[in-house]
C-alpha cells in the first residue's frame, strides 16, 4: 500500500507505523465523568466497514503523524492530512 | 530417443548433460527439465501425494500438478520443483520424490488399496479418536505415506535480494497479448515493465504455427521484442513471475536470476524479490488446457493437448511413439494437429462431439489420423501408458498409444484477478470462468480474459495496453497485428460416466471424482466446504487446471448450474515462493544491523563479553585472566565500583532533545511529576504513563536552558517514547510550541560511579567547569568542554546509587573519552563494568527497570505513586485512578532476601504464605529480578507482592515449580544499599 504523506508525497506503507482510529478525541480530564469518558477513549473503537480515518506515523520519513482517509473494505485511499492540521 | 530429427527452438549445437535419479542424460540449451526428460524417453517422473500413483508430465508450464521433483543436491536441494518450468543447465541433477525404495517400484503405492480410508475427509473421519494416537501413531504414518519432497538440511549457500521498480504500465505475461500490450503502451513513452515467467518471450507463439501479419509467429515475437528492447522506457523481465497483487498498484514478482545456472555467478543472487509499483497493469497470463475426468487419467503419458504441441513444436520432442487426442474443442485439435505436423505420430482423435469443423477433419485426414466422433476414453492401461479403451457407438475398442493428449477446454489463467477477493464468473458459452472485477488498475487481455483466438488475443492486448498507458497520462494508440479468428467450438464435457479405475480431478492432491461425490453425499456441497473436505485445489498448484472439473461434477450432483455453484478464490502467491526469497538479505547476522556502542572497539580490546540489549550490542562484563566465571567477574566489578570507581557506557539510553517556549508545559503533561518548575542546570527523574495508567517508561530529564530540555529514556523504549512524544505534540496538543529531535546517536554518554568518581572527572574537565559538590551538586548539570575542547554535558546522577556522573560528548569522541577516563582513573583502580554489574547495582539500590516496567505495573505498584503531581493533569492520570489500580491487595514493589543466606533465589518465583497450598488462589505476586549482591553478600531480589510496602520483615515462600525450588524469603525495603541516598550527595 502507498500512503500520500502530505509532507513527503506518495510513500510505501512500510515506512509508516499504524496506530488506529483518528476520530477519537482525548476527553476533558477535568470533567466529573472523566473516568467513563477516558475508558471509552482508551478502549472503545468503532470498526466500520467502509470509509474510515486512521492515524499513521511516518517513522522512516518526516516523522509526521498523518490522518489517512481509507476505505477499510478495499484500502482505497481518499486523502491524507497532517494530524496537527486536523481541526478537532 | 524421442527427440524429433529437426525443429524446435532449442540449440542443438549446445548439448547439456544432466541426471535424473542418478542416471545420466543429454538435453539441449533451450530445453526444460521436462522436455529433456521426455526427449530421453523418461515418462515416469514421480509418485503422487497420497496414493503414490505413478505420475508423468501433464503440462508444459507453471500449472503443472504432477511432475514435481527435487532439484539439485546437498544444501541447494529444492523439493517440489515443477520440471516443466526448470530451465535445463549443464550438470543439473534432479531426483524423483515421494517414492520408496525406488520410483519404479514403490511400496507405498499400496496406499491405493487403502483408498477407502484416504478418501474425502479422511483426516476428519479416520483419525479422530483417541487424541493421544494422533501424535504417536497416525501422524507418523501419514507423514511417511503422504507428502512430497524433502527440504534441504544444510544452510542455503546462495543469497537472495530484494529490489523495487516503478512503472506506468506493468504487463504480466509476454505472450501474444502481452507483446501487443507492451508495445502499444511503450510507443506512447510510458514506462513499461513486461514480465514473463519463461526464459523466452512469446508464450503460446513459441509453440503455435499460426501466422501473424502473414509471417511466422516467431518472427513477430522477434520483431516486437527487438523494438521493446530498443526503447529506453521499457524493461523486459524474463524468468520473472508476478505472483501477487497488493494495494495501491503494488505487485510482487520473483526473478529467478540464477536458477538456470548450476551455481550463481559471483555477486549474483539466486533469486530476486521485486516489489513493482505500477499505475496500471495489463494481465496477459494466457490460459490452460484442463483435464477431462476419466478412469486412469493420471497415468504417465496422459498430457494436455497444448503441452503435446509445446513439446513437439517448441522443444522438438515427441513425448511417445504415438499419440491419441481426446477432446471436446477445436483448439485441442489444432494443438494436436500442429504437433502431428511437427513429427508426432497422431494415430487417432477421439472427440465427444458428433460434429467438428470440416477444416479440422480435413487436416486430420491429410495426416492420416483416424477420427472418432461421439467417442470417449473410458480407461487407460500400462504402468506408463500403453493403450487406451475408447467407447463409441455403444462398443469399445483398445487403441495402443504412448501418449494420450487430453483437453476438456480452455481455462483462463485468471489467478491474479482474484487476489482482491473478486470471484470469477462462469461463462456458459466458453464453458469457462472469466475474471470478474480485477484489482483496481488491472485490465485482462487475451486468453486470460476469455479472448482465446489468436486474433482476439493480439487485438485485446493492443487495446488494453494503449488504454493503460492513456490512463497513466500518455497518448497511446493500439498497435495493429493481424491473425486468423478461430472459434473454440467447445461443447462442455467434464467427466466420462462409468469410468473404470480412479478418475482424478485434482492430480496434485489426489482427489478423485468419487471424493467429490462423497462430499456431496455428506453435505459438503458449497465450493468452500468441498475444497476443505476433499482438499480439492489446496495443493501448491491451487488447482489451476483441476478445480473446474471438480466444480462441474458438484454442479451436476446438486443440479445447480456451474455459475451458481461458483468457484473458490485464488490467493497469492501464483506459484510457490521460497522463504529465502522472502527473507532476502535478512538472515543470520544481517537479520538486523549490529549496533555497537561508541566504546565498542575499546571494550573489545579489553576482552569484554557482549550481549544484545534491544537493538544494541553492549559490553556484558569484562573478565580478567584467572576469573572462573561471569559471577566472579561481576562481583569484582561491583565491589570495585562501590569501593572506588567504575565506568560503563550508557550511550544506549534514548536521548531526546526538546526545545521551545512550551517545552516545560509539555513535559508536565507527559510525566507524572513536574518539569516546568525544574531549575536550569538541574536534572530530575521522571515517570511517564500510558493513557491507561500503566507505566510506559522512566528516565531523567534535564533543563539546559529555560526553553531547552534533554530527556533520557530506557534503552529498550527509545523509539517508542520518541513516537509517543510526537503523537502527544502533533495529535493531542498541536497548540504547544515544542520541537523534538532524537539525539541518541549523536551523543556518547559514559557513566562513572563510586566515591572516587569526582576525582576522576576533575582530571578530564576543562575550566571553567567546577566539579565540586557545591558547584555541581547531586542532580546538577554542567556544560562546557572536556579533554581540551570537546563539547560536553555532565549530569551528576548514578543508576548504581553512588556518587556518579554521566558525561556526554559528541559520539565521535566517545571512545576517546573512555580512554581518557581510564587513564585518569588509573590511580583509583577504575573498573569498567557491563550490563551485568549494572543490573546487580540497580537491584541493590531498588531501582526499577525493564522487568518491573513490564506493561502490567502502575506508578503506585512500583512505589512511585507519590511522585505524581496533584497540581496538574498528565497523560494516564485519569485512568490510573481506576478502582482496580487502587486496591489494597495490589502487588507492590518490595525487596526479598532468602532467610537462609546461602540459598539462591530466582526471578519468576511466585510468592505465597508459608504453609499455603501452591495453587493460584494463594498466589501473592512474583519475583521480577534476582541477583547475587556482593554488598549484601547473599542473593537478593525485587518483586511485586500484595501490600508489599506494609509487610517488611514478614516471611513468605518463593515458590518456583518450574525449577523445583521452594525457598523461604523475607520481605524488605527494596533499597538494599544506602536507602537514604547519602552516598549520592557526598
Ligand atoms: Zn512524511
Amino acid at each position: 500500500m502507498r500512503i500520500p504523506c502530505p509532507y513527503c508525497g506518495l510513500r510505501d506503507s512500510h515506512e509508516f507505523t499504524y496506530l488506529g482510529d483518528a476520530t477519537v478525541k482525548r476527553p476533558d480530564p477535568a470533567a466529573p465523568n472523566a473516568l467513563d469518558t477516558f475508558s471509552d477513549y482508551v478502549y472503545l473503537r468503532d470498526n466500520p466497514a467502509g470509509a474510515h480515518r486512521d492515524l499513521w506515523y511516518h517513522a522512516s520519513g518526516c516523522r509526521s503523524w498523518v490522518v489517512l482517509e481509507r476505505d477499510t473494505r478495499n484500502h482505497a485511499i481518499g486523502g491524507a492530512t497532517l494530524a496537527r492540521e486536523v481541526t478537532p | 530417443m524421442s527427440r524429433l530429427p529437426s525443429g524446435g527452438r532449442i540449440d542443438r549445437s549446445q548439448p547439456l548433460s544432466f541426471s535424473f535419479d542418478g542416471k545420466a542424460y543429454k538435453g539441449f540449451a533451450g530445453d526444460t527439465l521436462a522436455s529433456a526428460l521426455l526427449a530421453n524417453g523418461v515418462r515416469l517422473v514421480g509418485r503422487s501425494f497420497k496414493y503414490h500413483r505413478a505420475r508423468g508430465i501433464f503440462s508444459a508450464g507453471s500449472e503443472e500438478p504432477n511432475a514435481l521433483v527435487e532439484l539439485r543436491t546437498g544444501a541447494r536441494r529444492e523439493p517440489n520443483t515443477r520440471a516443466t518450468t526448470v530451465e535445463l543447465f549443464d550438470g543439473l541433477s534432479a531426483q524423483s520424490q515421494n517414492r520408496w525404495p525406488s520410483l519404479d517400484f514403490d511400496v507405498m503405492s499400496v496406499n491405493g488399496l487403502l483408498s477407502p480410508f484416504l478418501g474425502a475427509g479422511f483426516y476428519y473421519k479416520t483419525f479422530m479418536w483417541p487424541a493421544a494416537f494422533w501424535e504417536k501413531l497416525y501422524e507418523p504414518i501419514i507423514r511417511r505415506a503422504a507428502g512430497l519432497g524433502r527440504a534441504a538440511e544444510g544452510t542455503d549457500p546462495d543469497s537472495y535480494e530484494k529490489a523495487y521498480a516503478f512503472c506506468d504500465v506493468l504487463v504480466i505475461g509476454g505472450g501474444a497479448a502481452g507483446l501487443t500490450a507492451a508495445l502499444s503502451a511503450a510507443r506512447s513513452g510510458a514506462r513499461v515493465i513486461i514480465a514473463d515467467e519463461d526464459f523466452a518471450l512469446g508464450g503460446r507463439l513459441l509453440s503455435e504455427q499460426h501466422p501473424i501479419d502473414g509471417a511466422p509467429a516467431t518472427s513477430f515475437v522477434a520483431k516486437v521484442e527487438a523494438e521493446l528492447a530498443s526503447l529506453p522506457n521499457v524493461r523486459i523481465m524474463s524468468r520473472t513471475t508476478v505472483f501477487g497483487v497488493y494495494d495501491s498498484g503494488d505487485y510482487g514478482a520473483l526473478e529467478k536470476v540464477s536458477d538456470h545456472l548450476a551455481v550463481p555467478a559471483p555477486f549474483q543472487p539466486r533469486q530476486r524479490m521485486w516489489k513493482i509499483n505500477a499505475k496500471q497493469a495489463v494481465l496477459a497470463s494466457g490460459a490452460f488446457d484442463r483435464p477431462i475426468v476419466f478412469g486412469g487419467n493420471d497415468r504417465p503419458g496422459v498430457m494436455s493437448a497444448q503441452a503435446l504441441r509445446t513439446y513437439a513444436v517448441r522443444y522438438g520432442v515427441a513425448p511417445g511413439n504415438s499419440a491419441v487426442l481426446f477432446a471436446n474443442n477445436d483448439y485441442a485439435w489444432s494443438a494436436a494437429l500442429d504437433a502431428a505436423e511437427a513429427g508426432v505420430r497422431l494415430t487417432t482423435i477421439v472427440d465427444v462431439r458428433t460434429e467438428v469443423a470440416p477444416a479440422l477433419t480435413a487436416r486430420a485426414k491429410a495426416l492420416g489420423t483416424r477420427v472418432i466422433l461421439g467417442g470417449e476414453v473410458v480407461a487407460t492401461s500400462g504402468k506408463v501408458l500403453t493403450s487406451v479403451i475408447v467407447r463409441s457407438g455403444g462398443r469399445e475398442e483398445t487403441i495402443s498409444t504412448e501418449v494420450l493428449a487430453i483437453s476438456g477446454g480452455t481455462t483462463p489463467n485468471l489467478h491474479l484477478t482474484s487476489h482482491f477477493g473478486s470471484k470469477p464468473l462462469y461463462n456458459k458459452e466458453l464453458a469457462a470462468f472469466l475474471p470478474n472485477t480485477p484489482p483496481p488498475g488491472m485490465a485482462v487481455a487475451g486468453a486470460a480474459g476469455g479472448h482465446f483466438s489468436l486474433a482476439a488475443t493480439l487485438r485485446t492486448g493492443a487495446e488494453l495496453g494503449a488504454a493503460a498507458a492513456t490512463a497513466a497520462g500518455f497518448n497511446a494508440t493500439p498497435v495493429a497485428a493481424q491473425a486468423e479468428e478461430t472459434p473454440s467450438g467447445i461443447s462442455a464435457f467434464w467427466q466420462v460416466k462409468g469410468a473404470r479405475g480412479k478418475a482424478f480431478v485434482d492430480f496434485q492432491n489426489d482427489v478423485t471424482n468419487k471424493d467429490v461425490t462423497v462430499a456431496h453425499r455428506e453435505g459438503y456441497r458449497s465450493v468452500e466446504l468441498l475444497k476443505r473436505y476433499t482438499t480439492l485445489g489446496m495443493a501448491t498448484d491451487q488447482g489451476k487446471n483441476s478445480n473446474m472439473a471438480g466444480l462441474a461434477i458438484m454442479a451436476e450432483l446438486t443440479g445447480q448450474g456451474i455459475g451458481e455453484t461458483g468457484t473458490t478464490l485464488f490467493r497469492p502467491p501464483y506459484t510457490p515462493v521460497a522463504l529465502g526469497a522472502i527473507a532476502g538479505h535478512h538472515r543470520g547476522k544481517d537479520f538486523r544491523p549490529t549496533r555497537p556502542t561508541p566504546s565498542h572497539a575499546w571494550a573489545k580490546e579489553r576482552g569484554a563479553m557482549f550481549v544484545e540489549a534491544g537493538q544494541w550490542l553492549r559490553a556484558q562484563y569484562f573478565p580478567k585472566p584467572g576469573e572462573k566465571d561471569w559471577l566472579e567477574t561481576v562481583i569484582r566489578e561491583v565491589k570495585a565500583t562501590r569501593a572506588s570507581v567504575g565506568m560503563i557506557d550508557v550511550s544506549t539510553f534514548g536521548k531526546i532533545d526538546l526545545k521551545g517556549p512550551d517545552a516545560g508545559a509539555f513535559l508536565d503533561r507527559v510525566y507524572i511529576n513536574m518539569f516546568s518548575t525544574l531549575a536550569v542546570g538541574k536534572a530530575r527523574y521522571g515517570v511517564m504513563l500510558r493513557e491507561d495508567g500503566i507505566v510506559m517508561d522512566d528516565g531523567t530529564t534535564s533543563r539546559l536552558s529555560p526553553e531547552h530540555y534533554v530527556m533520557t529514556t530506557t534503552t529498550a523504549n527509545a523509539a517508542k517514547v520518541y513516537q509517543h512524544l510526537e503523537f502527544c505534540l502533533q495529535v493531542l496538543w498541536p497548540e504547544l510550541d515544542v520541537q523534538l529531535a532524537s539525539i541518541t546517536e549523536q551523543w556518547a554518554q559514559i557513566s562513572i560511579s563510586g566515591p572516587k568518581s569526582r576525582e576522576v572527572l576533575a582530571k578530564v574537565v576543562d575550566a571553567p567547569i567546577d566539579v565540586s559538590n557545591e558547584a555541581l551538586p547531586y542532580m546538577g548539570v554542567a556544560q562546557g568542554t572536556v579533554m581540551g575542547g570537546v563539547k560536553t554535558r555532565i549530569f551528576r546522577l548514578s543508576f548504581a546509587g553512588e556518587l556518579g556522573y554521566e558525561i556526554a560528548v559528541p559520539a565521535r569522541h566517545g571512545e576517546k573519552l573512555v580512554r581518557a577516563l581510564m587513564a585518569a582513573g588509573e590511580p583509583f583502580n577504575i573498573t569498567p563494568y557491563g550490563t551485568e554489574a549494572l543490573a546487580v547495582m540497580r537491584v541493590e539500590k531498588g531501582h526499577v527497570s525493564g522487568s518491573e516496567l513490564n506493561g502490567h505495573t502502575s506508578a503506585r505498584d512500583l512505589g512511585l505513586g507519590k511522585m505524581a503531581s496533584t497540581k496538574k493533569d498528565f497523560l494516564g492520570r485519569v485512568l490510573s485512578g481506576r478502582p482496580a489500580f487502587l486496591e489494597e491487595d495490589r502487588p507492590i514493589l518490595a525487596g526479598f532476601r532468602p532467610v537462609d543466606k546461602t540459598k539462591r533465589i530466582r526471578a519468576g518465583a511466585h510468592f505465597m504464605a508459608i504453609g499455603a497450598e501452591p495453587v493460584l488462589e494463594n498466589d501473592e505476586g512474583y519475583m521480577t529480578a534476582a541477583i547475587f549482591s556482593p554488598t549484601v553478600d547473599s542473593w537478593i531480589g525485587l518483586g511485586l507482592i500484595k501490600r508489599g510496602t506494609e509487610r517488611w520483615g514478614e516471611k513468605v515462600r518463593a515458590y518456583d515449580p518450574v525449577r523445583g525450588e521452594d525457598i523461604e524469603v523475607e520481605i524488605c525495603d527494596p533499597a538494599f544499599v544506602d536507602p537514604k541516598g547519602e552516598r549520592l550527595r557526598v
